[in-house]
């Protein structure tokens, strides 16, 4: 008998960037409107601008840890040091400057300097360490960027800093968010970003193929970094309070746990995990005694399960997935019909 | 006796006693690192387990139990709770990349840090004196009996650690499986023995360091791991991380040179203080003071 195959339905990726901007455009208009008839309500906009927040974090500390192969485990440092640079410059120019757009996009710049400088000052030493040893010393930078903050009188020391116009909105959030996803995704497929993979893959392999191995580590880190700074901005004008210890070692921890769960080396893979693992916590806050608990168990529970992360060094992709549920669809159909094939050439042997 | 030399030698007192608690501490990581390449950031979890146990042994138990028998109890306790993540945990991440480990770790200690705040609430405990702090004259200077315990008991323990590490066959299997593990099992070592026994025997001193630490600063709170844990891993990587004499020289010279600037620099600055000595000896040793240089092979 002939057997007979179903081929999978195959859907073609071409306009890939036109369906991409098309599914962003959606997102936010939908976002907004359910945000501007009160449907979500100030809660739920405060908790979308944290996931804004924390994917511009993951996806910037992934181009050090992901795409770099380094680790790094404070980049809660860099964001502090941008929430407070941002925060501070924002509150001398509050008075001059009336449009919240622009006073946002002045302070984040300002926080871009000054992240990328301390990238710059972290990035350099850094190169002589690699794997533990880098990470053990990023960890320091972080709790010594604490300790200074709160050392300082002019960022409102251990008491925090007060003060702070709360100018971020959802929109604000979410463009910003889109436009360094996308300068990161570029500068990723780009021959820039290609060289930084090569690095994370072998280091004396790229060098010996004539990489700057130099020039791009330090790229990379101060990309990370200030990029992470204008995260730090934008959770310094959602929160308009800043204290020290929001920004000590579990926080980069949990920035770092957001990378390794989304899979280190995955953009679409670190934004769901950032949207997972912000909304978790909140989903979980009638049960706030077991939050963190269940959290750490899922953590550890990933690691052993799927070590790694949820997309591995994959990107998501819609055309993928869905032809691997068509594909899934035709095998059991292709079962089932060779099921009842089989049941039908039994009865006719009787 | 000079005034200042006077505060000179009860500051260095009490960075020995400081040193020892880091140094106890800093073997339990030194050790992990040193058989399976991992940085065990559980440690200073256990490190609060253990006073947590030995809070409990002295407060619940109406008959006064002696020093040393709270101890032991805890310092078990705590042993078994170590082999325990170890078995849970990180021993099907092996073969993993070090990463995964990494994380592992980390989740575990978050982990042990929120059942402790779920089974001992977040408010701090005071801690019972189960040494006294009354003040012993030595050469014209008092000095508390708590601090002669630690300061004694921690050089003992290490001594044992050492003697066990050079001289016992199991330690001899120990320094064997941190060569090479293959190579060891090929022997005929227990690998997974070899490891077990490690982590009892970093978490006990983790806990010991943890009582020590809850009685000098009489409390006893979950959160109480965080900042010891990272002291005394400076202190690891300080004195070459994977050497057990380095993880005890760092933690002396760790707490030395933090009451050292608690005394006469200030008190707020202590921290990043050892955190830039972390980022020194990194970058200009980063195998640390009595540390190997690995060379890399292409």
């Amino acid at each position: 008998m002939k057997k007979i195959k179903y081929k999978p339905l195959k859907i073609s990726s071409k306009y890939g960037i036109l369906r991409i901007v098309i599914a962003i455009l959606a997102t936010f208009f939908i976002l907004n409107f359910l945000i501007n008839f009160g449907i979500l309500s100030r809660y739920y906009s405060t908790i979308l601008v944290f996931i804004c927040v924390f994917i511009i974090m993951a996806t910037s500390l992934n181009i050090a840890t992901g795409f770099l192969g380094q680790l790094v485990l404070g980049h809660a440092g860099f964001m502090a040091i941008g929430a407070y640079t941002a925060a501070l410059t924002a509150i001398a120019l509050k008075e001059i400057i009336t449009n919240d757009l622009l006073l946002f996009v002045i302070s984040a710049l300002a926080a871009v300097v000054t992240t990328a400088i301390a990238g710059l000052l972290v990035g350099t030493p850094a190169l002589r360490l690699r794997g533990d040893y880098l990470g053990i010393m990023t960890l320091g930078f972080g709790e010594i960027v604490k300790v200074i903050i709160t050392n300082l009188h002019i960022t409102g020391g251990a008491q925090g800093l007060t003060g702070i116009p709360r100018i971020m909105t959802f929109p604000i959030a979410f463009w910003t968010t889109v436009i360094i996803v996308a300068i990161i995704y570029l500068f990723m497929n780009s021959r820039h970003g290609r060289a930084i993979l090569s690095i994370r893959e072998d280091e004396i392999a790229s060098e010996s193929v004539g990489i700057n191995i130099t020039k791009y580590k330090i790229i990379g880190f101060v990309l990370a970094s200030l990029f992470g700074g204008v995260g730090g901005a934008m959770y310094a004008f959602q929160i308009g309070y800043l204290a020290p210890a929001t920004f000590g070692f579990i926080k980069s921890v949990e920035i770092f746990v957001i990378v390794v769960l989304g899979g280190m080396g995955s953009l679409s893979g670190a934004i769901m995990a950032a949207i997972f693992l912000t909304y978790l916590p909140e989903a979980l806050r009638e049960f706030e005694k077991y939050r963190l608990l269940l959290y750490s168990i899922l953590l550890i529970t990933t690691m052993l399960f799927r070590p790694q992360g949820l997309m591995g060094t994959k990107e998501f992709s819609l055309t993928k997935a869905l032809n691997k549920v068509i594909r899934s669809f035709v095998y059991v159909y292709n079962k089932f019909v060779s099921f009842f094939n089989k049941l039908f050439q039994k009865e006719s042997e009787y | 006796m000079n005034a200042d030399l006077e505060l000179f030698i009860r500051q260095l007192i009490n960075g020995l006693n400081t040193g020892s608690i880091y140094a106890l501490i800093a073997i339990g990581y030194t050790m992990v690192y040193g058989i399976i390449k991992l940085i065990n950031f559980a440690h200073g979890e256990i490190m609060m387990f253990g006073a947590y146990f030995a809070f409990l042994f002295a407060t619940t138990i109406p008959t006064d139990l002696p020093f040393l028998v709270i101890v032991i109890m805890a310092m078990v306790l705590a042993a078994l709770m170590g082999v325990a993540t170890e078995k849970i945990a990180y021993k099907r991440l092996r073969t993993a990349p070090r990463i995964s480990a990494l994380i592992t770790a980390i989740g575990m200690s978050l982990f042990l840090q929120n059942l402790a705040l779920l089974i001992f609430k977040p408010q701090p405990k005071v801690m019972p004196e189960l040494i006294s702090k009354k003040a012993i004259i030595i050469f014209g200077i008092g000095v508390p009996q708590i601090t002669l315990y630690t300061i004694g008991i921690s050089i003992l323990m290490m001594i044992i650690l050492s003697i066990f590490i050079k001289k016992t066959k199991a330690g001899k299997a120990m320094r064997a499986v941190s060569q090479d593990k293959d190579a060891a099992m090929l022997m005929g070592i227990n690998v997974d023995g070899i490891i077990s026994l490690t982590f009892a025997i970093g978490s006990a001193l983790g806990a010991l360091g943890g009582v020590f630490y809850s009685i000098a600063y009489t409390q006893v709170y979950p959160t109480m791991g965080v900042m010891p844990g990272l002291k005394a891993f400076i202190a690891a990587v300080f004195g070459g991380i994977g050497n057990v004499g380095g993880a005890m020289l760092g933690g002396y010279v760790i707490g030395i040179i933090e009451t050292m600037t608690k005394g006469y620099i200030s008190s707020r600055w202590a921290d990043a203080l050892v955190f830039g000595i972390l980022i020194l000896v990194l970058l200009f040793k980063p195998s640390g003071i009595l540390g190997k240089n690995v060379k890399e092979k292409v």
